[in-house]
């Protein structure tokens, strides 16, 4: 048994796994950069990224998971969980080891624990198309901040880029302290040194956004109020399906 | 005159809410010409009101304006409620700033009639027409095709929207007759079947031609309006299975009547919406639509009703216990679905374990089963918990005995055996407690 030490990318994790193969390594703990605590009185060693290793590894997984799985191990990695290295590393040697469809053994309590965390994943990237709100800036772009619980945005790009193609646009995760922009033509990442919101609940200051914003946001507040049917007040249905810790960036309930 | 929109918005909201339908599925509309907006094909819902219910399109009418006067509607003529009109641009310009802060997935657009069918049917089209050519909007639009409106109009409306619905609101002719006496089922069927004819066709041309123009692409919806008048739910949902069938409807929505006319004396006195009547009812479209049931299997002819104290899939079990229990680790998927406590998720996750160990309770457990519920019904790697010389009487109480469910206590038809001792007594055992 031995840790293994790595920089914490994806492509990172995929060499860890090619070089386990490669040496016939057994690790016990893979730990990338910042990440959880190593462990002590146990050897280590670190693996330097190398992208033609991870491809390799990247093609073996595509190979051998059906097209709606094919994502699964990156979404996995996203959740950032502590352990979910050796999780996901035990996952990969039965997929690269066995001829059966394993990503389908929900009796495999490390596969079904493993499926369940990839719908959690996925669950949260739609929160995200659910409950982003943009607030016009003065200089024309629409924008937003997140905090979602699992690092998600690589996974709404493409479903923000081709919706809001004819617009400037930026969402900002406030919890990892990174974003994307479109700008009209391409989403790029940006990390925003000078912060012009509250770093903690995303608020931005009126004078940075266009006059009408506020008028709009108090009609859609008004349209959430007048949509509902008293009669049929659920307010358990309702924190169920929009749970609590997205509301502070939801204007018609904040 | 003209009111600032935002009056309107309340008004005009307002008078919308009682139609159910929100959903934004069915269609994949792709943003072409990098314009505004695009089809989820799942739907996606951005808000949730008070009531539970989602907010996924901005629902509103064009106008709560009516010639009719149905006893059941909020809008009818003879209301003396505040009116309000949109204009073609307050409502394009609403709709997609409000898409634009990724506060909706699209328009909903109903309206009450104004002056004629045609004259209604025709403003709505251009609000479709004008967000899809003027604005360059891609996002979903479900429009309420008027009853009474020309075939060529609604043949427009078709090309703009993304769905299209039309209201039967009451099961029966003859209680429509007598609730709406200027409305009928022709007005209702007659465009539902020219929709229906118009995305069959449609299908055959993109078959042809991969670029030939969308119609409908969500298919269309109905509502029924559920307590209002003494249809069973046999006759309901033997007309919703109709719906789907023949006239391929993608979904009908059951409404729990709201005594919003409460001096109607055509209309029953209740106190609140049967809402219990409409979750069963929704229960039991969602058998027929993914559990493959069929109407006549939930409810056959002696049983006008659903059983308010269990689901209707539970109640069909307790009806037919000659085909229980299922053993889990060879019976079809079909009969795996029937089982009380699995839904679709844990049926597929059931067939696809299977092949690699044989399942016991623990592991269905852990894949989702309900076990409280499926345990009466099933075998699987164990001795079966369920013994057949159960009567259904019996079992039922057994389960719901078992229930945690807080809406209702199962004994509460009982008198309690210690009502009068509890001092005199330790604290209640625990099984007796719901």
């Amino acid at each position: 048994m031995i840790t293994i030490k790595y920089d914490g990318t994806f492509e990172g994790f995929l060499t860890v796994v090619f070089e386990c193969y490669n040496q016939k390594l057994e690790p016990g703990v893979i730990l990338g950069e910042g990440r959880g605590q190593g462990v002590l009185f146990s050897e280590s060693m670190f693996v330097e990224t190398n992208l033609e290793k991870g491809n390799r590894v990247w093609n073996g997984i595509q190979k051998r998971l059906p097209q709606e799985l094919n994502q699964l191990p990156y979404k996995l990695f996203l959740s950032e969980l502590d352990d979910i290295e050796m999780k996901l590393f035990q996952f990969l040697q039965k997929l690269f080891d066995s001829e059966m469809d394993i990503e389908n053994d929900f009796g495999d309590p490390n596969t079904l624990y493993l499926r369940k965390l990839g719908r959690k994943v996925n669950f949260e990237a739609m929160r995200m198309l659910q409950f982003v709100r943009f607030q016009k800036t003065r200089d024309n772009i629409y924008f937003a901040t997140i905090q979602p619980q699992y690092d998600v945005i690589p996974l709404i790009i493409n479903h923000f880029k081709s919706r809001f193609a004819d617009q400037y646009w930026l969402i900002y995760d406030l919890k990892r302290d990174y974003g994307i922009y479109y700008d009209l033509d391409k989403v790029e990442e940006i990390t925003l040194n000078k912060k012009q919101f509250h770093p903690l609940n995303g608020k931005v200051h009126k004078n940075i956004l266009q006059e009408k914003e506020e008028e709009y946001k108090t009609l859609w507040k008004d349209y959430f109020q007048h949509i509902n049917i008293k009669e049929r007040k659920s307010l358990k249905v309702q924190r169920q399906h929009m749970p609590r810790r997205y509301w502070k960036f939801l204007p018609e309930v904040s | 005159m003209s009111k600032p929109v935002q009056e309107k918005l309340k008004i005009l909201a307002d008078a919308a809410k009682y139609d159910v339908s929100c959903a934004s599925s069915g269609s994949n509309r792709q943003n072409i010409s990098k314009g505004i907006g695009s089809g989820v094909a799942c739907g996606i819902c951005h808000s949730f009101t008070q009531d539970g219910r989602c907010i996924s399109l901005l629902k509103i009418l064009m106008s709560n304006h009516c010639i009719y006067d149905c006893a059941y509607c909020i809008n009818r003529k003879s209301n003396d409620r505040p009116r309000a009109t949109f204009t073609v641009e307050e409502l394009t310009s609403l709709t997609i700033n409000f898409y634009r802060r990724n506060y909706i997935e699209g328009l909903f657009l109903s309206s009450g009639v104004v002056k004629n069918p045609d004259f209604t049917m025709e403003r709505m089209m251009m609000v479709a027409k004008k967000l899809r050519l003027e604005e360059n909007y891609n996002g979903y639009i479900h429009l309420k095709a008027i009853p009474g409106a020309s075939e060529e109009l609604i043949r427009q409306a078709g090309l703009y929207a993304d769905r299209l619905s039309i209201n039967i609101e009451i099961p029966t002719e003859q209680q429509l007759k007598k609730l709406a006496p200027e409305k009928d089922f022709k007005g209702v069927f007659v465009p539902m079947g020219l929709i229906r004819q118009g995305i069959i066709q449609n299908k055959e041309e993109r078959r042809k031609f991969r670029k030939a123009p969308l119609f409908t692409p969500a298919g269309q919806s109905t509502q029924l309006i559920v307590g209002a008048t003494p249809e069973s739910d046999r006759q309901i949902l033997m007309l919703a299975s109709g719906l789907y069938g023949k006239q391929q409807l993608k979904r009908v929505y059951y409404s729990a009547y709201l005594p919003v006319n409460s001096y109607d004396q055509r209309l029953p006195a209740i106190e609140g919406p049967p809402l219990l009547r409409e979750n069963r009812l929704y229960q039991s479209d969602w058998l027929m639509r993914f559990y493959k049931f069929q109407a006549n299997e939930i409810l056959n002819e002696n049983q006008p009703f659903l059983d308010p104290d269990v689901d209707p899939k539970l109640a069909y079990a307790l009806g037919n216990l000659h085909l229980y229990p299922v053993n889990v680790n060879t019976a079809d998927y079909e009969m795996i679905l029937r089982i009380p406590g699995v839904g679709v998720q844990s049926a597929q996750r059931i067939i696809m374990s299977r092949r690699h160990r044989k399942l016991n309770s623990m592991h269905l457990k852990k894949i989702g089963v309900v076990l409280k519920r499926a345990k009466y019904f099933i075998t699987c790697n164990e001795l079966p918990v369920y013994t057949k010389d159960l009567m259904p009487e019996r079992l039922k109480h057994q389960i719901l005995l078992e229930s945690t469910n807080k809406r209702r206590n199962p004994l509460d038809t009982q008198l309690s055996l210690f009502a009068g001792f509890n001092q005199a007594l330790p604290a209640a055992p625990k099984m007796l407690k719901p």
